[in-house]
């Protein structure tokens, strides 16, 4: 009976390892990154086809998580050791600017896969488009590419890009809950300032106040709500997002600098209701 | 704590001394008072307006009274405490109503037509069926065991002029030596009620059904089993003081239980009942011209329980061990609708799915000491938890008790002594208690439950501690051929009382709310009851009756506490003769000008009514008609009374009429 139980054992442990020896064989042909992922366009040059994905499989007005990978046309191989950067650029009559973007890095753990982040901070309209070059590098050889991308607005405020009282030109994006649940959220933003038309900045040690409150129901608020601020320099705001229930909720903001004294946004008061700087979410 | 501790103690040593003499047994005297409710009930006892509510039963008590939030569903009051600090119990069982804003107490799910008798204990005197600290009522159903055998049916109506109140009933029962069982079926439908001066109560009408059936079978001489259900539905309930109505109120309880008799050893009597009730209430505010925003808000309560009650007599005691528990799921959500169609759905809920399990163990002895004296002790232990089962919920609570953990226990514990001495026509009595109570779902787990009583916003405290309850009583009678009379007066002392106590840094999520309230606990808070019973037997037919009552609640920073009533008195004066009855009577308040202005009361006038009522019984058809009639608040007083929510005043001059005609 129990040399039955022990032969069982090898005979199970056999049949995982021949398994698992299979499934190396499938890795060589890393395939399946981007699982999860829905792909948003291709961007081609004579070299390379570059994919770009995200969660939705679209670019949107505010935050995007945008994951990348490049194709080699001769080969058909996913590039493993490129290094990339970018600029988003947005088209306009009178004149091109940029957007806050982050670094583009590999995505640890996976072969073909890099990612970094962008923050629209206007969608696309009929006189208006925007464009991103990608410029990387692949055994030392640099390569380009560009190609007009389709941003839609989105229909909740999520970005805000306003000129504080100190007349420096801000954007502030909301980032998470990205799926907002009753309780306390973690709320994370991300604050630039605008150097030049092509150049974003984070702002470090500023104070993001906020005030959820339901427009439906009498503009009440919630309890037990913390104000956003930053873990490390160079970072994100942190704070804590109390929802107390479903539904539309505008989260009122006031922008605070270093010094305390409010460069955008209104107190919430019954006379001058919410404030000029705000975030909505529902769910 | 260790002075009582000390004085029980001093009692049970001397129970102990006492024992060893002692030679006679005679059943010890019930320390509880006893309404009679059921048909089949000597003349004697009979009320002269049978069709009354449950609720009007049980005000006839020194020790009830009810708050009122409009035509239907009153909160019965123990010892001036409410729902939280009291039991309400039909046979034993355990039942939860579904509601948070307590428009369902238990006693609105039955009818008297269920029932033959309540019994309101004091106190800890009540803590047979679970923790309690102000008292307990414990619901009696008709126990049809030993009648004559064969069918037996009575058909009943009753109208009532004030709030055009139809009311039609019938109860159908067969007994064999064998088996037994028992329908019975009430239905209430009113209109609004008026106040005095002809002013109509918008939103007080009402429809109730109730149907319930018991059938029994002895299994031989010794042991029978019983089973039981009532179902009750109320439905388009208006509550003219609150802002919402009830659409529906749905109850259905059942039972099953055993019961055995031995002889000849030193069990008297077991009986083990298991039971199982669900409730489903819903709040409408549709008919309502002006709401804010629409709303709604139901709620769901189920219980299931057990007990196994075993009571005996050795020697001098007359001893009973109950051991109970219960499992109650208590659900209740909010939905609100934007006027925008396009925005989602606000929900919520506000009781988030809390399971309560309890399960205790009481025991009690009644011990003759002498021919003349008993002395009563009783104890329980029980363990009591709580559980949040919903992750929702338990993250929206979360937001005002980040570290909350979703499960709490608790261990409740009681202990009480009575020593009643009798001397001639004398009868003195004294008791001390100790007894703990858990909070309840909507103190410890409510969220945003609005109370349009004080305005605010309640928020429950999965933190709070027990409440602990330090009683002293008191009764004192006086009793000859003629005469009898009745003084009781109990005292508490409440450890951690449990309040809602303003959070100004919260806001109200409920518009038009003045702020939000947490429950917490205030070091201490006292109440204090007294009432006096008089009754004399002015000549052959002739009965006077008279009642005062005077209570007194104050906080530890010696503020009022609410609901506590001015003195409240009542006397009527009855004739009966064979089949014939006719009675006058009048009850009334002092003003309260001890009203709880902290906790959001103000003054209500004193006010006192009148009743006139009459009955006769004639023989018909070798049967018998029974017609009760009478003039309720005579002289159409308009009056509120310090228990009515938002002062809502009662009902006015009223003639009613009840016919019950026993079919065979």
């Amino acid at each position: 009976m129990k040399n039955l139980k022990y032969l069982s054992i090898l005979l199970l442990a056999i049949a995982f390892f021949s398994c698992s020896s299979d499934s190396d064989s499938v890795q060589e042909n890393p395939i399946n990154e981007t699982s999860g992922l829905v792909k948003v366009q291709e961007l081609s040059n004579d070299n390379h086809t570059v994919e770009l994905y995200t969660e939705t499989g679209k670019l949107i007005q505010g935050y995007n998580q945008i994951s990348l990978r490049i194709k080699d046309k001769t080969t058909n191989k996913y590039i493993t050791n490129a290094s990339l950067n970018w600029t988003p650029i947005m088209n306009m009559s009178t004149m091109k600017h940029s957007c806050p973007k982050s670094l583009i890095e590999k995505v640890s753990g996976k072969q073909t896969l890099y990612n970094g982040d962008i923050i629209f901070q206007m969608a696309q309209n009929t006189s208006a488009f925007w464009e991103l070059k990608i410029n990387y590098i692949i055994n030392a050889i640099d390569y380009t590419v560009t190609a007009p991308i389709s941003v839609s607005a989105s229909d909740k405020r999520t970005v805000n890009s306003f000129t504080g009282t100190d007349g420096v030109k801000y954007i502030l994006a909301y980032i998470n809950p990205k799926n907002p649940k009753i309780g306390l959220n973690n709320m994370t933003v991300g604050l630039y300032k605008m150097e030049d038309m092509m150049t974003f900045t984070a702002v470090d040690n500023f104070k993001v106040k906020i005030d959820p409150r339901m427009p439906s129901m009498g503009n009440h608020s919630s309890p037990n709500n913390t104000d956003l601020v930053q873990s490390v320099s160079g970072g994100l705001y942190n704070g804590k997002l109390s929802l107390t229930m479903t539904g539309y909720w505008k989260i009122n903001l006031q922008l605070l600098n270093t010094s305390d004294q409010i460069l955008k946004g209104e107190e919430f008061t019954p006379e001058n209701l919410p404030s000029s700087l705000f975030f909505e979410v529902e769910f | 704590m260790k002075t009582i501790a000390t004085i029980l103690l001093a009692t049970f040593t001397s129970i102990c001394f006492a024992q060893k003499e002692e030679k006679d047994s005679i059943s010890p005297i019930g320390l509880n008072e006893i309404i009679v409710i059921g048909k089949k009930i000597p003349a004697y006892k009979k009320q002269p307006k049978s069709l009354a509510t449950v609720e009007e039963y049980l005000q006839q008590s020194s020790k009830v009274n009810m708050v009122r939030r409009g035509g239907y569903a009153l909160e019965p009051i123990i010892n001036s405490m409410t729902t939280e600090r009291t039991i309400i119990t039909i046979d034993g069982m355990r039942i939860f109503g579904a509601c948070t804003d307590k428009m369902d107490p238990v006693t609105s799910y039955v009818e008297v037509s269920n029932l033959s008798e309540a019994t309101i204990a004091s106190g800890q005197q009540g803590s047979c069926h679970g923790p309690t600290i102000g008292g307990a009522i414990d619901m009696k159903r008709t126990n049809l065991m030993q009648k004559e055998l064969g069918w037996n049916g009575i058909f009943k109506t009753g109208y009532e002029t004030n709030n055009q109140q139809k009311i039609i009933g019938t109860s159908i029962g067969y007994n064999d030596s064998s088996f037994y069982f028992n329908t019975d079926f009430t239905y209430r439908d009113a209109q609004n009620y008026k106040a005095g001066n002809h002013q109509e109560i918008n939103f007080s009408q009402f429809t109730k059904y109730n149907l319930s059936a018991t059938a029994g079978y002895y299994l031989n001489k010794k042991s029978a089993i019983e089973g039981a259900i009532i179902y009750d539905k109320a439905t388009d309930v208006g509550y003219p003081a609150l802002p919402m109505d009830v659409s529906l109120a749905k109850a259905t309880i059942t039972s099953l239980r055993y019961n055995y008799t031995p002889t000849a050893t030193y069990f008297t009597n077991w009986e083990t009942k298991v039971y199982f009730n669900t409730i489903t209430h819903r709040m409408d505010d549709t008919k309502r011209p002006s709401v804010p925003i629409h709303m709604d808000m139901p709620g769901w309560s189920d219980t299931y329980g057990y007990y196994s009650k075993l009571k005996g007599k050795f020697k001098k005691h007359h001893f009973m061990a109950n051991l109970n528990g219960f499992y109650n799921k208590s659900i209740a959500e909010m939905t609100m609708y934007p006027n925008n169609p396009k925005e989602n759905a606000m929900f919520m809920y506000t009781w988030p799915d809390v399971r309560t399990l309890y399960n205790g163990l009481y025991l009690e002895d009644a011990i003759q000491v002498s021919q003349n004296a008993n002395i009563r002790v009783s104890t329980t232990i029980g363990i009591h938890s709580n559980k949040v089962a919903d992750e929702f919920g338990l993250q929206s609570l979360q937001i005002f008790y980040p570290d909350m953990n979703a499960s709490k226990n608790r261990i409740l514990k009681s202990l009480s002594g009575n020593y009643i001495l009798h001397h001639n026509k004398f009868e003195y009595g004294f008791g001390l208690a100790y007894g703990e109570r858990a909070p309840s779902v909507s103190e410890g787990y409510g969220y945003y439950l609005y109370n349009s009583n004080d305005f605010y916003d309640y928020i429950g405290n999965p933190n709070l501690e027990n409440e602990k309850s330090f009683e002293a009583n008191l009764s004192f009678g006086f009793k000859t051929g003629k005469f009898t009379s009745n003084l009781t007066s109990s005292f508490f002392h409440i450890q951690d009382y449990i309040v809602g106590k303003i959070d100004s840094n919260i806001q109200p999520m409920t518009i038009g709310a003045s702020g939000v309230k947490i429950y917490n606990a205030l070091n201490y808070a006292t109440i204090f009851n007294t009432d006096l019973n008089l009754e004399y037997k002015l000549a052959e037919n002739w009965n006077f009756k008279t009642m005062f009552v005077y209570s007194y609640g104050k906080d530890d920073n010696n503020n009022n506490l609410p609901f506590i009533s001015p003195l409240r008195y009542s006397g009527d004066i009855q004739y009966k003769k064979e089949q014939f009855n006719i009675g006058f009577g009048a009850s009334g308040n002092l003003a309260q000008t001890k009203f709880a202005s902290v906790y959001g009361e103000t003054k209500t006038p004193d006010y006192v009514i009148f009743n006139l009522n009459t009955g006769y019984t004639f023989p018909w058809n070798d049967n018998k008609l029974s017609i009760q009639a009478g003039i309720e608040n005579i002289f159409d007083k308009y009056y509120t009374t310090f228990s009515d929510w938002n002062k809502i005043p009662r009902q006015g001059r009223n003639f009613f009429v009840n016919v019950a005609y026993t079919l065979f």
